[in-house]
């Protein structure tokens, strides 16, 4: 086979890679769908954050709206501090409620934002004051326990004991 | 008696020991010369080239149509387990990871070393045997710098590409049959993927693997056809060893990888 031939073909398989690199970047990574450089950020303080991890969604009305993008601890409250990437694009009244919640029941967390009524607009650097923690299966379970010790029935009494434990 | 039979047997595997620590040490210092003599091979970029075309064009269609099977078991497989949990929307998820993240690195670079890797070995150490690559060295002309360098940054340009090329067409196999075939929502399997793959932290990290086995794969078989010996039974050896070390190698290294990349905690 002859140099200009062997030229092509490799020139072929070096753009059927790039391409290959490309369709996983684009169609299969979603590289272009979210742009950092228009977004705003507001903080949150959370009593318990729950599964949340850093890059998970943020929600409005089940859209995407931004990205979490960073969780640390506020050690003068003892509370988590969440750091919310917002794209431009959506403006959030000032009395926005940030809720964690779970898509599904085994599904990842997310925050989900619930529009107040303020007429002043979240700016760079603001801090949601509602907030609303994650449900923590546990505490679910043992308060409804204790509601049904609480309620004097026979049957209920030999089991909080030993859940709760 | 015995005790003379304990200390030959001593002797025995003091010896395969050594000799194996001297042979990884040639084989390394091999590596550095070869990387400082490859100047040959990038100015002359058509030596390189035409060892592209022998490595990565010509593997092309054993990766392309093993990564169409592999991505259309995926889906199958995948969805018999997701769809007992009626997650069968995360199929697109699963398939695309386990692609991008392990099977299309370690899937082609163990087709590529037996499809490549052992071509390599075994022209090399059949140049060395015929004494083509002594001939050379009398005429002044660095055989490592003229032969070697080239399959070698042929073989570590050639991986990445094939190994990218392997997971898309994982993942167009695991759309066939998953979308096509079984009929789950095409929006959700996409949908669902895009939100769970992450370019740096996965795609990205693919191609570090795709490219550390690259190198590793044609370090060993470029290595191993220089030092076979000038026998055909030496050459033959040589080109099984090349395909065992280096399929081992791969494994070794993609657990490496994996502790490294994928443990931080702070992806997904």
């Amino acid at each position: 086979m002859n140099r200009s031939t062997i030229d092509l073909w490799v020139g072929v398989f070096v753009v059927t890679g790039i391409a290959g690199l490309l369709f996983l970047a684009l169609k299969v990574g979603n590289l272009a769908s979210f742009s950092s450089d228009a977004a705003y950020q507001v903080q949150a303080k959370f009593a318990n954050i729950g599964g949340l991890k850093e890059r998970g969604p943020v929600k409005s009305a089940g859209v995407v709206v931004g990205r979490v993008a960073s969780i640390r601890f506020d050690n003068e409250s003892y509370e988590a501090l969440v750091t919310l990437n917002l794209e431009a694009k959506y403006q959030f009244p000032r009395d926005t409620t940030a809720k964690i919640l779970t898509s599904g029941i085994l599904g990842e967390q997310y925050v989900g934002l619930e529009a107040g009524g303020d007429g002043v607009m979240l700016k760079n650097g603001d801090r949601l004051r509602l907030t609303q923690s994650a449900v923590v299966l546990e505490n679910l379970i043992s308060q409804f326990l204790f509601n049904k010790a609480a309620e004097g029935k026979p049957e209920a009494k030999a089991e909080p004991k030993e859940a709760t434990k | 008696m015995r005790v003379a039979d304990l200390r030959a047997r001593v002797e025995r595997l003091g010896s395969g020991v050594t000799s194996y620590v001297h042979r990884l040490g040639f084989a390394s210092r091999f590596l550095a010369y070869l990387v400082l003599h490859s100047g040959t091979a990038l100015r002359r970029f058509r030596l390189t080239i035409a060892e592209i075309y022998f490595a990565g064009v010509l593997s092309l269609v054993i990766i392309l149509v093993s990564g169409l099977f592999v991505g259309m078991v995926l889906a199958l497989q995948g969805y018999e387990t997701l769809q007992r949990f009626g997650a069968s929307e995360s199929l697109g998820v699963l398939v695309a990871l386990s692609l991008v993240r392990e099977l299309g690195p370690v899937v082609a670079g163990l087709l590529f070393a037996s499809r490549a890797g052992s071509a390599i070995t075994a022209e090399i150490g059949l140049m060395k045997a015929t004494e083509q690559l002594s001939a050379m060295e009398m005429m002044a002309v660095d055989p490592i710098a003229r032969v070697v360098a080239p399959r070698f940054w042929g073989g570590v340009i050639s991986m990445p590409l094939l190994a990218a090329l392997f997971s898309a067409m994982g993942i167009f196999g695991g759309y066939l049959v998953g979308v096509q075939l079984i009929g789950v929502d095409a929006g959700a399997f996409w949908s669902q993927m895009q939100a769970a793959v992450d370019v740096r932290n996965d795609i990205w990290n693919g191609v570090i693997k795709s490219l550390v086995f690259g190198v590793a794969v044609t370090w060993i078989a470029v290595f191993e056809g220089y030092d076979a010996p000038p026998t055909a039974e030496g050459v033959s050896r040589a080109t099984t060893r090349t395909v065992v070390t280096s399929s081992l190698a791969i494994l070794f290294l993609d657990f490496i990888l994996t502790a490294l990349m994928f443990t931080g905690g702070s992806h997904q």
